[in-house]
């Protein structure tokens, strides 16, 4: 039997948050849902395993299985070594073995549901964590919080997911739409100059639109304008009619807010219709893809030289985490890791360490020790997690394609480090859902 | 009226892919009456093709680069293609860099062959089972190619592009008197266009022109008669499928550096495509590569930034808005036969 210690006030949310718990996920007679029994513990692992964002879905798959390893003493220990916070010692999550059910989301939210839901019932899972989209980590966010479950999000960068979205077991360390707007938006200006002319084509979902929202008023507020924002169908696989007008439209710049198979195809389409050879207003014209993905921007080839983004994490940082972890993340599987691999591998560290020290798996302990937690030494320099919407606060990465790469994972080059303090923002502020944006209450489920 | 030209130019390398797939698919209905819902992985195939080529064309031997460093920290691998060394980095370059073109040598063979051991190993026991039966046996099959290539490939788009002194664009705004940079149009596309035209036209031409073609008209008139005479339609059928099948693939092919392949891109174009080969008439080859084009054409400026406004989401649907609208007033499509999926 496990060691459980709750504070008071854990034990009044878990509560009331019990009497709300549909049906669906009470049935036992424990404190909270999926409390582990003997001497293991199943971490659900929800990630794309098949559709278009397979391959990033693998590498968050490897880095899940790395997390696990070390978190059961197995290999060099990564950044268990460099992690600020000493509770993780090799063997396993308070002194369980740690195992594991994959899900495919599919990168559908219905399908994202149904395998979360799944390795919750069937397979016992106390935490879900993973995938590659906004749509999905919503979706999959409000189910564990139904369920009583604590949801480490993997890659998703709407405002959403911490925002309007928010819930009280959901945390997100990546980074998000308005960080890539604050971090983008100086380097752009410095690059291109104030007096610039943007034309957005967005991707017609939550990520798209708050990610434009987020970069147009970056943008705007250092004197550009954005003359026009084109929303453009998920399902697009040619953008040559949305891109034929931009240089009749008297913008210099085109904003991609598009991530994945769009945005390798926009980006080519744009390249292909000659925009990087133009000169309009007496000035280059110039293409920007506010979220870049190393795995992705493969895709787009040499397109990508130049253009610059953002992205959360990259494997050429020089701090000693990512060094610990781009060395076991390498040695093992012969590559280095994508930011989606990063997220997913420090999320599960994360997790770990929050049962550890709040002595217990109760999903409201977890939230407990999560919130407000600051922490070094996993790859993005010293790091919050805030309180009030369980977002994760660290450095931003600014970056853009290589102009000469010596190898094929040698894509992107850092062009600077922002700040945590300049990617701040206030929890109410009106992009994330302003004052009525609320977590809610922890649910423990059962 | 710039902006007018400008869609029109924009949906006819759309248009072209439509047309070239539709062809296909009416050339297989029309000759075996099989709904082959694999026709799309077929336009994948292609462009794997070219993809395939273009990895062979870079195979290449290491060497270690002491000065530089890997992600790992460890003396750098530089990898040099074998024919760079073997005919000098300016003509293996070269070479590399007109893979798409030369994959069209190696796709034809390829694609014809694909298709003909698709029809003779599995196609040609749906003959006489309902249109819903074949068209679950060929969207299986069409699953089951995806996930071949994306066994060896990956789910990512792999990039693929034309050879450098092709890529850039036309501007056709100061040839026409209009402003510079006011009606551009890549030099790729236009080659696309012109591709498409050429096949579709030597399609046309080896069935009105060739003998070969002549008894497989005949056939799709009027199948037991023609047998009936002591010919083997059956064997020039399946020969239609491997042309049919190449066709797709080198429409495929060409594609790949309009848009970086993936495994899934069949899948994209397949449904349109069935809505083209409906709206041109099931069974009619001038009705599938009529509707390819204006469907293509439709769809642009249906994108247009003054279509979206004026009917949010036009864009997406007007298609299947079109589809309708020809079922209602001709409902054997544009130029659809008497009788052809009546029974």
């Amino acid at each position: 039997m496990s060691k459980i210690e709750l504070t008071r006030r854990s034990m009044m949310k878990a509560g009331v948050a019990g009497l709300a718990t549909p049906t669906v996920f009470a049935g036992t007679a424990w404190s909270f849902t999926n409390e582990p029994q003997g001497g293991a513990v199943t971490l659900g692992f929800n990630v794309p395993q098949t559709g278009p964002y397979a391959d990033e879905g693998a590498d968050e798959l490897r880095a899940y299985e790395l997390a696990v390893e070390h978190l059961n003493g197995g290999g060099d220990g990564g950044m268990i070594n460099t992690f600020s916070s000493k509770t993780l010692d090799g063997t396993g999550i308070l002194g369980k073995k740690v195992e594991y059910a994959t899900g495919d989301t599919q990168t559908k939210g219905d399908a994202a549901r149904a395998s979360a839901k799944s390795m919750i019932e069937k397979d016992g899972a106390v935490m879900i964590t993973g995938g590659s989209s906004s749509s999905v980590a919503v979706a999959v966010q409000g189910l564990c919080q139904e369920a009583g479950i604590i949801f480490m999000a993997g890659l998703t960068h709407s405002n959403d997911t911490t925002g309007k979205d928010r819930k009280a077991n959901g945390f997100r360390h990546f980074f998000n739409g308005y960080m890539s707007g604050a971090a983008l938006a100086p380097v752009l200006a410095n690059r291109y100059g104030t007096d610039r002319k943007a034309y957005h084509l967005t991707a017609d979902y939550t990520w798209g639109w708050t990610q434009q929202e987020s970069i147009a008023n970056s943008t705007e507020a250092l004197g550009w304008e954005t003359i026009n924002n084109v929303m453009t169908p998920l399902a697009s696989t040619d953008f040559s009619a949305y891109i034929a007008p931009v240089l009749n439209s008297g913008a210099d710049v085109l904003v991609l807010n598009h991530y994945g198979g769009n945005m390798v195809n926009s980006l080519t389409n744009a390249v292909q219709f000659g925009l990087r050879d133009k000169e309009v207003n007496g000035k280059n014209f110039e293409i920007v893809v506010p979220l870049y993905s190393r795995l992705m921007a493969r895709g787009a080839g040499e397109n990508v030289k130049g253009i610059l983004g953002s992205t959360n994490w990259h494997w050429s940082l020089p701090d000693d985490g990512s060094k610990a972890f781009v060395r076991s993340f390498g040695t093992k599987y012969g590559f280095p890791p994508s930011q989606a691999a990063q997220t997913c591998y420090v999320q599960t560290l994360l997790y770990a360490d929050a049962v550890n020290r709040a002595g217990s798996f109760n999903p409201c302990a977890v939230v407990e020790a999560l919130e407000g937690f600051e922490f070094d030494g996993l790859g993005n320099g010293p790091t919050l997690y805030r309180a009030d919407d369980h977002q994760c606060f660290k450095d931003v990465l600014v970056v853009q394609g290589k102009e000469n790469p010596t190898s094929e994972f040698d894509v992107l080059e850092v062009v600077e480090v922002t700040p945590r303090a300049q990617v701040e923002y206030p929890a109410d502020h009106p992009m994330f859902g302003g004052a009525e944006a609320s977590l809610g209450s922890c649910n423990a489920g059962a | 009226m710039d902006a007018l030209l400008l869609q029109i130019l924009n949906g006819l390398d759309k248009g072209s892919a439509y047309a070239l797939i539709a062809l296909g698919l009416t050339l297989i209905f029309g000759t075996l009456g099989v709904v082959n819902f694999a026709h799309g992985a077929l336009f994948m195939i292609g462009a794997f093709c070219a993809v395939f080529i273009q990895g062979l064309l870079n195979l290449s031997y290491e060497t270690i680069d002491e000065t530089q460093k890997d992600f790992l920290g460890n003396p750098l691998k530089v990898k040099t293609p074998y024919l760079e060394n073997w005919f000098g980095p300016e003509t293996g370059g070269a070479i590399i860099d007109w893979s798409v073109p030369l994959a069209i040598l190696f796709a034809i063979p390829v694609m014809i062959a694909v298709g003909v051991i698709m029809e003779r190993g599995l196609i040609k026991h749906f003959y006489k089972r309902p249109h819903a039966d074949q068209i679950l046996v060929t969207f299986g099959l069409a699953i089951v190619l995806q996930e071949v290539i994306k066994y060896f490939y990956g789910a990512n788009p792999i990039p693929t592009p034309a050879p450098s002194s092709l890529t850039g664009a036309f501007d056709f705004g100061v040839l026409l008197g209009f402003d510079p940079n006011a009606v551009i149009y890549p030099y790729w596309r236009m080659i696309y266009f012109v591709f498409a035209m050429s096949i579709i036209g030597a399609v046309f031409a080896f069935l009105q022109f060739t003998t070969f073609g002549m008894v497989v008209r005949a056939g799709m008139a009027d199948r037991e008669t023609v047998s009936m005479l002591g010919i083997n339609i059956d064997k020039r059928f399946t020969m239609m499928f491997g042309i049919a099948a190449a066709v797709a693939g080198l429409a495929g092919v060409m594609y790949t550096p309009i848009a970086p392949p993936n495994y899934h891109m069949g899948m994209d174009f397949l449904v349109l495509s069935f809505v083209v080969v409906v709206v041109g008439g099931m069974g009619s080859l001038p009705g599938a590569v009529l509707a390819g084009f204006l469907l293509g054409i439709l769809e642009s400026f249906a994108s247009t930034t003054w279509a979206t406004t004026t009917i949010p989401g036009i864009n997406q649907v007007i298609i299947y808005v079109v589809a309708i609208i020809v079922l209602l007033t001709r409902p054997r499509g544009l130029m659809g036969r008497k009788g052809v999926m009546e029974e």
